[in-house]
């Protein structure tokens, strides 16, 4: 884990254990979320990242383990924490029948804040979010990328110190992903702390200082995202595609070359290694032929593979 | 700094409570029209069919074991009563329900700093204000067909609303932890409909045989039935120790649901 003593620890977690029945979700996780950083858990569906934001959030009792939030105990003082949070939860929870405005009105009044002040804040919040035209409309008919954004124009009017993003863009166009994407990194810049679960390693990539992989409700490993991607890829990626005939003989005969390591998945074979192109010409001077070849550079899904020979979207 | 909430010991329906209440008047603003039909409509029907078209049939027999008034005097307070236990069931069965599944208003309500026993007592509270909504325009019903028989009337009102909070504060209680919304149409089926016909609503009880009857006083409903006829037809003096036994009766269960609910709903929504 990086050290960075300077700052305010906002989030420390030791031992976090979260068991449902005989089922573990979240298995003796340790951890410490600085003030103002963007702090991603990236892994699959079931990997105890919900879980965990659920417990982070003061709505999930920890089963042992020690958690303390803003310096307070979550079980004991979790309203008082919450005050100072905000929510973006996997599936909105918007009321329907309400228009834009009233929903940010009767999540204001939540919070006890005044109707002048939620007035205020709901004209500022809107524009951040650039639904001030929509303002008076009923929220059923808006799109899913309007939603999220009302979503987090709401978990914002208790002006959080600390905003939980639970998958905070699945489901999404690429172009709403990226508004989302682009207010998020706002928050980041005004000293908001993010603390954010995704299986998108690109969203991870974009918007995160830091981050963990998260695997059967433990960490893989932790680090930045480039420090992941140099420790635990090569600097580049050969992707290699061969007619589904010829596939498993080429990956028999791949397995022995002078890649780092060779992956073969059910479509491809990814072989990790130095040079993309160098090694293409080596398959090449073997006498396999592959129907398509692209060469990239590393990225946190290929650090997923590695650490837990699966891929994140399955 | 945000402002930091203290942990209010004591009177249970705290400020946050209301908070939550508030929420539910927002929603309603919005809904109230379509709701407020039904709510005149179904009691000026049930009066003016039962106290009207069957009363016509029964006062030309002896009303004696009616207590000697018209049938429309001896229905319409168990017509009052019964509203109430519907609206109750109704208030809290399914809309508890939809705020876990549907609309998700506790899913959202959770993440802020409302506790779980204040998102249901909030929630209670709307219950109360549609109780007390309902009951009132029956009451209106009731004044207009001229089925009211003594001013004690007005005690009526508020032993009608404590029926239904007798109802819907067990069984919002109980509807947060309901997995499937079919467990309702039992409840509905074989609870509400049997208490609606035998809880000396459309009867005197005296027409019952005896194992029968017992068993019917035992049930909430008839509680609250016998508490509104007899404010209704002015015979609460009577009996007072009786009057105070349904009082006590419904005040119980009320305070028992009021007591689980905070519990239930911790259970369900701190997983």
């Amino acid at each position: 884990m990086l050290e960075r003593p300077e700052t305010e620890v906002l989030v420390r977690a030791r031992g976090l254990t979260k068991r449902f029945g005989g089922f573990t979700a979240v298995d003796g996780i340790d951890f410490d979320l600085y003030r103002g950083e963007a702090f991603g858990f990236l892994g699959p569906n079931g990997a105890g990242k919900s879980s965990t934001m659920r417990m982070i959030g003061c709505v999930s009792p920890p089963t042992s383990g020690e958690l303390s939030i803003l310096g307070r105990d979550p079980v004991r003082d979790g309203s008082a924490i919450r005050a100072r949070l905000g929510v973006v939860p996997q599936e909105d929870t918007l009321d329907m029948e309400l228009t834009v405005r009233e929903n940010l009105l009767v999540y204001g009044r939540y919070f006890g804040l005044s109707r002048r002040v939620i007035r205020e804040r709901t004209a500022a919040l809107l524009d951040f979010v650039q639904l001030t035209d929509r303002a008076g409309d009923k929220v059923d008919p808006l799109s899913g990328g309007l939603k999220r954004r009302l979503t987090i124009a709401r978990s914002l009017i208790n002006e959080p110190e600390i905003l939980i993003l639970d998958e905070p863009t699945t489901g999404l166009d690429p172009q709403a992903r990226h508004v989302v994407w682009d207010r998020l990194f706002r928050l980041k810049q005004r000293g908001v702390t993010l603390i954010l679960t995704t299986h998108y390693m690109d969203e991870a990539e974009q918007l995160c200082d830091r981050l963990v992989v998260m695997d059967h409700g433990r960490f893989a490993a932790a680090g930045s995202p480039r420090d992941l991607i140099a420790r635990y890829c090569s600097p580049e990626v050969l992707e290699l595609r061969f007619d589904p005939e010829l596939h498993d003989a080429a990956a028999d005969k791949l397995r022995d070359s002078s890649a780092e390591r060779t992956e073969v998945l059910a479509d491809r074979i990814l072989l990790y290694v130095p040079d993309g192109d160098a090694a293409l010409a080596a398959v090449r001077a073997t006498g396999l032929e592959p129907l398509t070849s692209l060469v990239r550079r590393g990225t946190l899904e290929d650090v997923f593979l590695r650490l837990t020979g699966r891929r994140l979207e399955d | 700094m945000a402002p930091v909430s203290v942990v209010q010991p004591g009177w249970p329906f705290s400020s946050r409570s209301f908070r939550a209440f508030q929420c539910w008047l927002t929603v309603y603003r919005r809904i109230w029209r379509s709701s407020i039909w039904s709510s005149v409509l179904g009691p000026i029907c049930y009066i003016g069919a039962l106290g009207f078209g069957l009363g016509t049939l029964v006062d030309k027999h002896s009303t004696a074991s009616l207590g000697g008034v018209s049938y429309l005097a001896f229905v319409a307070p168990a017509i009052l009563a019964s509203g109430a236990m519907n609206t109750g069931m109704a208030e809290a069965s399914y809309p508890v329900f939809g705020s876990l599944k549907w609309n998700r208003i506790y899913i959202g309500a959770q993440a802020s700093p409302l506790r779980p026993a204040d998102i249901f007592r909030g929630h209670l509270m709307f219950m109360t204000m549609r109780l007390a909504m309902n009951c009132a325009i029956v009451m209106v019903v009731m004044w207009a067909f001229g089925a009211i028989e003594s001013p004690w009337v007005v005690l009526a009102y508020p032993a009608a609303v404590l029926t239904g909070l007798a109802f819907a504060a067990p069984i919002a209680a109980w509807a947060v932890t309901v997995k499937v919304e079919t467990s309702f149409n039992y409840v509905f089926r074989f609870v509400v409909m049997p208490l609606m016909l035998f809880s000396g609503t459309f009867f005197p009880l005296s027409q019952l045989p005896a194992g029968l009857r017992a068993l019917a006083e035992a049930m909430p409903l008839w509680h609250g039935v016998a508490l509104c006829r007899a404010f209704s037809l002015g015979t609460a003096a009577d009996d007072p120790v009786g009057m105070l036994g349904h009082v006590a009766y419904l005040t119980v269960l009320a305070a028992a649901g009021i007591w689980a609910g905070a519990r239930t709903y911790r259970r369900r929504l701190y997983v």
